[in-house]
């Protein structure tokens, strides 16, 4: 026999009022209205700012509108839990169309297992209604092609077509740098989700 | 070594314990379950690490639901029930310094939140939300009123049994959970479609906070126990240098 060890405790759904505990002020309270947890970096931070933003879609082509996302990123420099710059953040879609958005830095590089660089890139964990247990992948950024095609995480995704799904696409105009990161649960373009 | 220092791996975590992302019986899962299987990922340093919160980050009243949204001068109205218990790893280590956040409805059944329409009233003394901070041995407590059923759309009129939701970092973003807690006799428990979505009856029961009469305070609060159990850290005998990609 194996050796016994406590089991974790189930995940159950974040379910549809998953705001009142985590954006109160989100939900309609009262509690913690000055919090912004979408805004990752103030401006004392060293780093590139830019915005990340996008719509999480179910299988029928729908948005959800009452996801909760958490985003959790290296500093510019490659440091996790760095002095000045948590690197944490969490935000609810918009109720009526589904977008979302973080305003951060552009993260650095960070070590892969056995040391190598991965591309910069962010964690994101999704909770909603619906989502038994939460789901897990990363956003890379297409301004970036170079280290992505070396990032370690990316290239072990076997299905190659779809490493794309994790790729944040930057969008047109002037301002802070702007990506695009659209999730799909299901379906032909369905993003890929980590098992870690 | 520090918790914090020890960065090694994070044991894998037991799907088949877990609810399956796709269970028809709770039916919003059918559209928003991922069709392929989940791709397997090494743990580098970003799931290895999470972030940190303190007593800095809390509010005096936070971890108590009965009197932090208090309008009219009055209490929150309900059943008085402390909650508490510890976080642990799976090796039983204590989980230290940890954001134990939680959401509830009020003793009617209602949410304070914009999307519940249920007929039950709101109590304007009474918002749902509250959080705590494990201390050194893993232990948090909060007061609040134990949360009424509610019914929901699902399979025409399913019922919630009371619960409270659950939202917990751990140390590490591997160790992100977030779950519900039910309480000890509950009728409603077993026709549920979202406990239900957990196969195992053992795994079931890990979610069902018993009642600690040895603590309770009397003419005061009833008391429940909930443990909780996060994923475990490995120890880092050899650093393994896989090849290749
Ligand atoms: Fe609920």
């Amino acid at each position: 026999m194996p050796v016994d060890y406590l089991k974790e405790t189930p995940s159950q759904t974040g379910g549809p009022y998953v705001h009142i505990g985590c954006l109160p002020a989100f939900a309609g309270l009262n509690l913690r209205t000055q919090e912004k947890l979408h805004v990752l970096a103030g401006g004392g931070v060293p780093g590139e700012r830019i915005r990340i933003e996008g719509v999480v879609y179910d299988g029928s082509g729908h948005p959800l509108r009452d996801v909760m996302l958490e985003l959790w990123q290296a500093d510019s420099t490659g440091a996790y839990n760095a002095p000045g710059f948590r690197g944490w953040g969490r935000v609810g879609a918009d109720a009526e169309t589904g977008l979302w958005a973080f305003e951060t830095i552009r993260p650095g590089a960070t070590p892969w297992v056995d040391g190598r660089p991965q591309a910069p890139h962010c964690s994101l964990l999704l909770f909603a209604r619906g989502i038994n247990i939460h789901l897990h992948t990363r956003i890379y950024f297409d301004d970036r092609a170079d280290a992505n095609a070396a990032d370690p995480a990316l290239l072990s995704i076997e299905l190659v077509h779809r490493r794309q799904t994790l790729i944040a696409a930057r969008q047109a105009g002037d301002g802070i740098p702007t990506f695009r990161f659209d999730v799909h649960l299901q379906g032909a373009r369905e993003t890929v989700f980590f098992d870690c | 070594m520090s918790d914090k220092e020890n960065l090694g791996e994070f044991t894998r975590r037991d799907r088949a314990w877990h609810p399956p992302a796709y269970t028809p019986q709770y039916k919003t899962s059918v559209l928003r379950s991922p069709g392929k299987a989940l791709v397997s990922l090494r743990q580098s340093i970003g799931e290895r690490t999470g972030p940190v919160f303190g007593h800095g980050d809390l509010d005096p009243l936070d971890n108590d639901l009965i009197r932090n949204y208090i309008t009219t001068g009055e209490e929150a109205i309900g059943e008085r029930i402390i909650v508490h218990g510890r976080v642990v790893d799976e090796m039983g280590r204590p989980v230290r310094n940890t954001l134990v956040e939680v959401w509830q409805a009020n003793a009617g059944g209602r949410y304070r939140h914009r999307n519940d329409r249920y007929l039950a009233p709101l109590d304007p003394n009474f918002g749902g939300c509250g959080r705590c901070v494990t201390d050194e041995d893993g232990r948090y407590f909060f007061r609040t009123i134990k949360p009424g059923p509610y019914p929901w759309m699902n399979h025409n009129s399913d019922w919630r049994p009371s619960h409270i939701h659950f939202s917990l970092f751990g140390n590490a973003f591997a160790q992100r959970l977030v779950t519900q807690m039910y309480f000890e006799g509950d009728p409603l428990i077993p026709l549920c479609p979202i406990i239900g979505t957990i196969p195992d009856k053992a795994a079931v029961d890990r979610l069902v906070a018993k009642l600690d009469m040895n603590e309770m305070v009397p003419f005061d609060s009833l008391v429940y126990r909930f443990d909780l159990v996060l994923r475990g850290r490995r120890s880092t005998f050899f650093e393994n240098r896989p090849e290749g990609n």
